[in-house]
């Protein structure tokens, strides 16, 4: 029998690791071959000499094509984005370079060589931006800056930036954490309660689709300030896909699970907390992701009309005075902690739903 | 819906049953008493559905099961077999008669009749140890009884396992744990709803052979619904033949073999033309 069953499954007791993606930080080397092994030899890295010799280029030429002067006055920083590009190429070069035997570096190397073409394509794209703003100025300057004015702004206002996102993380924190618990507790409710479904439904049927944007005027005269404003409404934005899709994959769970817990001898709360719910959980990551795209937008929102701080603050005061510069650092700085967030997300659902991996594959 | 109140637990014979002896004593009388049952079809007409708009899938049904007797049902594919079984599990009440666990009513689902579905039903987020755990878990035995789920897991043969996955395993070796998921709980009826269906046929042979040493050793009252002449004749003392639906008992069928059973004696060969001929395959034979 064993053996008929270690035929069938072979390597069952460890479990198989998910793939490590690229935003998978904490994930082992890829090919986690121990040192003693002789492992085969990896082959010279060409993509990465390739990323090396672009990012040459475009410390060369932006140090030495003269910027076109751009009226009032020379564009700082030039020389420190060289340098900065100049930094990852030689870092480049180190990487491509580096024997076997240089353990941290041949580690880094392994990872980074997916990133190959990447790392070719985005110092090319600095280098046409470069040469279409600075060096030709092709694009109209107030609205296009070039790269190192973006450097400049991240040097010379990181504090306030800092700042600015760390109060939208916190804001957007506390209203997704109290919109995902109303959410996914109102959805466990309507898929369990038909009393529950049969009041709450047709309200959230009804305002779920508004925009929490929409109510955004209307919901400053109810709160004390425009920060709890703020909260109630990314809160809002959460908790509507949360509790449909919560209340979905409630609703969707197969009677055979509860047949076959109620014959064991199940309660009522053992349904819901050990039954419904887990089943119901795929469900529920879905919803919390589609409810993040709406926390972002109401937050961003609610900073520009209202809150006087955060990213989106920021980015409405940058405009004030046409620092064009400061916009587009901003927004860069947002899509990082966004997409930071989601990714969290991911993480975690795909820590919290491990079991789930391979059904696909089966 | 299970209502701590009524689902009475009936004491134990003995505190520790695992270890293999033939226990005739933990077997339960089941009483089926004059049953019919109806489904209420949807979708007919509304909320004043006549009694012309229900299904009627049993018909004045009367079985017993004796403690301790493994009996088969056998019939045309939905005659109502399956929804014999959720009546005798509790899972939902019968239209009209009455149901009874030495002698008292089956009203709610107990974890003394515990049902081995056609698929293993097993929760895919548990790993194997946990959802053999289930049962005990439920009635807040698991801290003082867990040695109970590697018992049931030795039992099947999957002591192995207990730390993989359901979506890891085999058709046969999930079938397994879901039958050490109910004989964890000492159940002292076992309903079996066409356990062996999906399985390929090899797997099935073992499975039924492994399924009646199991009966024995436990010494549980069995009922098995199959649609399987020979499996119904191979494994139970007793197989009863129900009609189209509704169902009626058309014949009852007694094999007296001594256990363990050779499939090719004479003697089955004979009761399986009875049991094909009563299915109205006479002539085909």
């Amino acid at each position: 029998m064993s053996t008929l069953a270690e035929h069938i499954l072979p390597g069952h007791p460890q479990r198989r690791r998910p793939d490590a993606g690229l935003l998978d930080t904490d994930a082992v080397p890829l090919v986690p071959a121990p040192a003693h092994v002789a492992a085969p030899r990896t082959p010279f890295w060409w993509q990465g000499t390739l990323a090396a010799l672009a990012w040459a280029l475009l410390a060369l030429l932006t140090h030495l094509w003269p910027n076109l002067p751009a009226g009032f006055t020379e564009w700082a920083y030039t020389t420190e984005f060289a340098l900065g590009a100049a930094g990852v190429s030689g870092l480049l070069w180190l990487l491509v370079l580096a024997p076997e035997s240089l353990q941290p570096l041949a580690q880094l190397r392994r990872r980074l060589r997916p990133a190959g073409p990447w790392l070719v394509a985005l110092a090319l794209g600095l280098a046409v931006w470069e040469v279409l703003t600075a060096k030709l100025g092709r694009l109209p300057t107030p609205f296009f800056a070039p790269p190192q004015a973006l450097v400049e702004v991240y040097a010379t206002d990181a504090e306030r930036l800092a700042e600015s996102a760390a109060n939208s993380l916190r804001l957007l924190a506390i209203g997704i954490g109290i919109g995902a618990l109303v959410g996914f507790a109102t959805g466990v409710l309507i898929g369990w309660s038909r009393a529950a479904s049969y009041w709450i439904h047709p309200v959230l049927r009804v305002l779920g689709p508004v925009p929490t944007t929409a109510l955004l005027p209307v919901s400053f005269y109810f709160f004390p300030s425009s920060w709890s404003t703020a909260v109630f409404l990314i809160a809002l934005g959460m908790a509507f896909p949360v509790a449909i899709l919560t209340w979905s994959g409630v609703a969707g769970v197969h009677k055979n699970f509860y047949d076959v817990a109620r014959t064991l001898g199940a309660s009522q709360w053992f349904l819901v907390l050990r039954v419904a719910i887990p089943a119901a959980l795929p469900q529920v990551f879905v919803g919390l992701f589609m409810g993040l795209g709406a926390a972002f937008s109401t937050l961003v929102v609610a900073e520009m009309l209202g809150v006087k701080s955060g990213l989106g603050w920021y980015l409405t005061w940058a405009q004030g005075w046409a620092a064009y510069p400061n916009m587009y650092a901003a927004l860069i700085l947002m899509a990082l902690l966004f997409s930071g967030v989601i990714s969290l997300l991911f993480a975690l659902r795909d820590r919290v739903l491990s079991w789930q991996k391979g059904t696909l594959k089966w | 819906m299970v209502n701590t109140a009524t689902a009475t637990r009936v004491p134990q014979a003995t505190p520790q049953r695992f270890p293999p002896a033939a226990n005739a004593g933990a077997g339960a009388r089941i009483e089926v008493q004059g049953v019919s049952h109806w489904f209420a079809q949807r979708g007919q007409g509304g909320a004043g559905a006549s009694e012309a708009a229900r299904l009627q899938v049993i018909e004045a049904l009367d079985l017993e099961i004796a403690p301790g007797e493994f009996v088969a049902l056998l019939g045309p594919s939905g005659c109502g077999k399956s929804s014999l079984l959720r009546l005798v599990a509790g899972l939902e009440p019968a239209s009209a008669g009455q149901l009874l666990q030495d002698g008292k009513p089956i009203t709610d689902p107990d974890p003394s009749r515990i049902v081995v579905f056609q698929d293993p039903t097993l929760f895919p987020w548990r790993s194997v140890w946990d959802n053999v755990a289930l049962g005990l878990q439920a009635r807040g035995l698991l801290k003082t009884q867990g040695h109970r789920v590697d018992e049931a897991l030795a039992l099947v043969g999957l002591e192995a396992f207990a730390r993989a996955l359901p979506h890891e395993l085999s058709g046969g070796m999930a079938q397994r744990v879901a039958l050490a998921r109910a004989l964890v709980n000492d159940p002292r009826l076992l309903v079996l709803d066409e356990p062996l269906g999906k399985l390929d046929s090899l797997t099935r042979l073992t499975m039924q052979t492994e399924l009646v040493a199991l009966w024995q050793r436990q010494g549980f009252s069995a009922l098995l619904v199959t649609h399987d002449v020979e499996e119904a004749l191979f494994m139970a003392q007793r197989v009863v033949v129900f009609s189209e639906r509704p169902a009626r008992i058309r014949e009852v069928l007694v094999n007296d073999l001594p256990y363990p059973r050779h499939r090719g004696d004479p003697r089955l060969a004979e009761l399986r033309r009875q049991a094909l001929a009563l299915l109205g395959l006479g002539d085909s034979w």
